[in-house]
């Protein structure tokens, strides 16, 4: 859930409260959004994906708000990360795009499925 | 009903969803030369399942044999409901029309040396339709849930109206042809980005006249931590322990799904299941940062290393969003039975390409594309072939949760939301079904369903949670009728009082109806009328 907006880095555009799909956020006085619905927030970092000033942070419980203070989150380096990881803070580095690895997706989820597949098989021979 | 809205807008053709299908649906219809309006209930570029994923696509190049392959292949497993025609059409519209989005999307390499195009990231593939679409001149209202059809005298359709949630007023526009993409429902299980997923299409069609097909197929889930909803990526090769670090006996994923859920599901409704990541393979150990972040912020953010650490794990229930039913397709151009009114995506039936079963992410993603394609198009044809009846009055079809029947004494059903999930997606119920538990199941979500349509109603924000509501309500009401009728188990629909498919059955099952719910096999004249009992 949404948990925390850094009012000493929020600029005010108000993008996080249109990015939110679900609600969660309401124009506020003064420019800072204000968190309205926490009920309705599903956790699913569109906010932080879409704030260019690295001002929101989103603890991992989709049902509790409260598990990480602000300080911590900052101190972990975890406020920024998730719009780094994607690349959206910075150009492609040249010759490789941010998606250059995109495409193991699939063959890797395959590769997990059969070596489910062979565990479970290897596992069935014994207990026979 | 809903405050009148201000003077509305005007269309040839208004999409109402936000996702995948609704923006290529808008783009197709912007191409054909119509005047285009999207709504949406959220963000266009953040909502719907497609956002927070990865979807690829179904993905067959035009040499001699490969696709009539993939196609029997596909069809084989489909349990004798899937359409080749529609296969056919999928795997052609999307290999055609994927490639059109490289100005806006940064496709990249293939790992072999070519372009990568079947497979794209969420985040970046809705931001890419988003700028595809406004380039197109489409018009794009955000936070515009829609409430309701609008509907002609002789009953075709006439536009939709709802409430602008930023600016707290009501919305309303006029339009020659309307596009459905409201996407599928999960009944709010949590699962990553289906909050808005309440199958608020559905009801709105049924009550201008729509029918449903293949709900009874809408039993899916999503494994995940049990804090947090995620993509499925990292989790295929896991193994599962119980509480006391005991070693689960589960049959591996993809090869035998229901095997692999049903012992999942078992398991956690004894206790805690955890899961273990240390087999999974070497390259997503060190890739998934790169392909999936999201990932993995759920488990850096707790402390834990996904790879090495044990961690609770639950499955999220799917609904009709991996699952397959949806309005029912009546014609080649995604039309559904009402006149002007077209469905695509995920608030379309998939059994055209998919059958009984989910058809995993590839083909539902490719059917999200080019329904939505082929559903934009046959709806600018429409519209622009009839011409504006702007002036012609209309009636609004909104009823449940909106126009209560008898006092409006209720203005918030979240009360009923446990007894709709617990009858359509409990564990329990939803993968091994039976006619008695179906029956109590229909008893709960009638009454539920009955409170709202009788009382329901609220202003402003409030109405759109409460409508929201009477759709979760109403969509499960047409999943347990359907599953109740559908005697028999086929594809994800497993009855353990009738375990085995029955030839006779092989047909797609139609479900509508408002007071009452109604079925009919579509091979068949016969409509049986459900009865509850009180």
């Amino acid at each position: 859930m949404i948990a925390h907006i850094f009012e000493d880095r929020c600029t005010g555009c108000n993008d996080c409260v249109a990015a939110c799909p679900t609600h969660v956020l309401d124009l506020g006085e003064g420019g800072i959004p204000l968190v309205a619905r926490i009920d309705q927030c599903q956790t699913c970092f569109m906010c932080e994906l879409y704030c260019s000033a690295d001002a929101i942070y989103v603890a991992p419980e989709q049902d509790d708000a409260g598990s990480v203070t602000a300080h911590a989150a900052l101190a972990a380096g975890h406020v920024g990360r998730l719009r780094h990881d994607y690349g959206w803070d910075r150009a492609p580095p040249s010759g490789q795009g941010h998606l250059s690895d995109f495409w193991q997706l699939g063959p890797l989820l395959r590769e997990g499925a059969e070596i489910a597949a062979r565990r479970y098989a290897a596992r069935a021979r014994t207990r026979d | 009903m809903a405050s009148i809205a201000p003077t509305p807008l005007i269309a040839d053709v208004l999409i109402i969803g936000g996702g995948m299908a609704a923006c290529w649906a808008a783009i197709a219809a912007a191409g054909a030369g119509a005047q285009v309006v999207l709504v949406d209930k959220g963000f266009v570029g953040t909502s719907g399942v497609t956002a927070t994923g990865g979807p690829n696509h179904w993905w067959v190049a035009p040499e001699p044999g490969k696709r009539e392959a993939a196609i029997e292949e596909r069809h084989a497993r489909s349990f004798g409901l899937a359409d080749r025609a529609w296969m056919a059409r999928i795997i052609e519209e999307t290999w055609r029309t994927l490639p059109t989005l490289a100005g806006y999307y940064p496709f990249d390499g293939d790992g072999k040396g070519g372009t990568f195009f079947s497979g794209v990231r969420g985040p970046e593939y809705m931001r890419a339709l988003r700028r595809f679409a406004s380039d197109r001149g489409v018009t794009i209202l955000d936070h515009h849930p829609a409430l309701e059809l609008l509907l002609h005298s002789d009953g075709s359709v006439a536009g939709a109206a709802g409430h602008a949630r930023l600016a707290g007023a009501g919305w309303a526009v006029r339009a020659g042809a309307v596009v459905l993409a409201t996407g599928g429902c999960a009944f709010r299980s949590g699962l990553i980005g289906s909050y808005g997923n309440t199958g608020d299409g559905l009801l709105m069609a049924v009550e201008a006249g729509a029918a449903l097909s293949g709900m009874e197929f809408s039993v899916s889930y999503s494994l995940s931590p049990a804090w947090n909803s995620t993509r499925t990526l990292p989790y295929f090769a896991a193994r599962f322990f119980d509480r006391e670090g005991q070693e689960l006996d589960v049959p591996p994923p993809m090869v035998g799904e229901a095997a692999h859920l049903r012992a999942l599901a078992q398991a956690m409704q004894r206790g805690p299941v955890l899961a273990d990541l240390t087999d999974a393979p070497e390259q997503l150990k060190q890739r998934l940062r790169h392909i999936q972040p999201a990932s993995l912020a759920p488990f850096e953010r707790r402390g834990l290393d996904i790879f090495q650490d044990r961690f609770p794990v639950s499955l999220f229930g799917e609904g009709t969003v991996r699952g397959t039913g949806g309005l029912r397709i009546a014609g080649e151009g995604c039309e559904t039975s009402v006149e002007g009114l077209y469905a695509a995506g995920d608030s379309a039936t998939r059994e055209l390409v998919a059958g009984a079963t989910s058809g995993g992410g590839a083909q539902n993603a490719a059917w999200a594309l080019t329904s939505g394609r082929i559903a934009g198009a046959a709806a600018a044809a429409r519209a622009l072939k009839s011409g504006a009846r702007h002036h012609a009055s209309v009636t609004r079809a909104g009823r449940v949760g909106l126009s209560p029947s008898s006092t409006a004494s209720l203005d918030d059903a979240r009360e009923f939301l446990e007894s709709i999930q617990d009858a359509t997606i409990g564990y329990d119920n939803a993968l091994w079904r039976s006619a008695e538990k179906l029956e109590k199941g229909q008893i709960a979500v009638e009454s539920a369903w009955r409170t709202i349509a009788e009382h329901g109603r609220a202003q402003g924000l409030a109405s759109v949670a409460l409508r929201e509501h009477a759709a979760m309500a109403s969509v499960a009401r047409w999943v347990l009728a359907a599953a109740h009728a559908r005697n028999e188990s086929r594809g994800m629909h497993m009855r353990v009082d009738k375990p085995t498919a029955d030839p006779a059955q092989e047909s797609r099952l139609l479900v509508g109806g408002l007071d009452r719910v109604w079925t009919r096999f579509e091979n068949s004249e016969h409509r049986s009328c459900v009865e509850i009992a009180a």
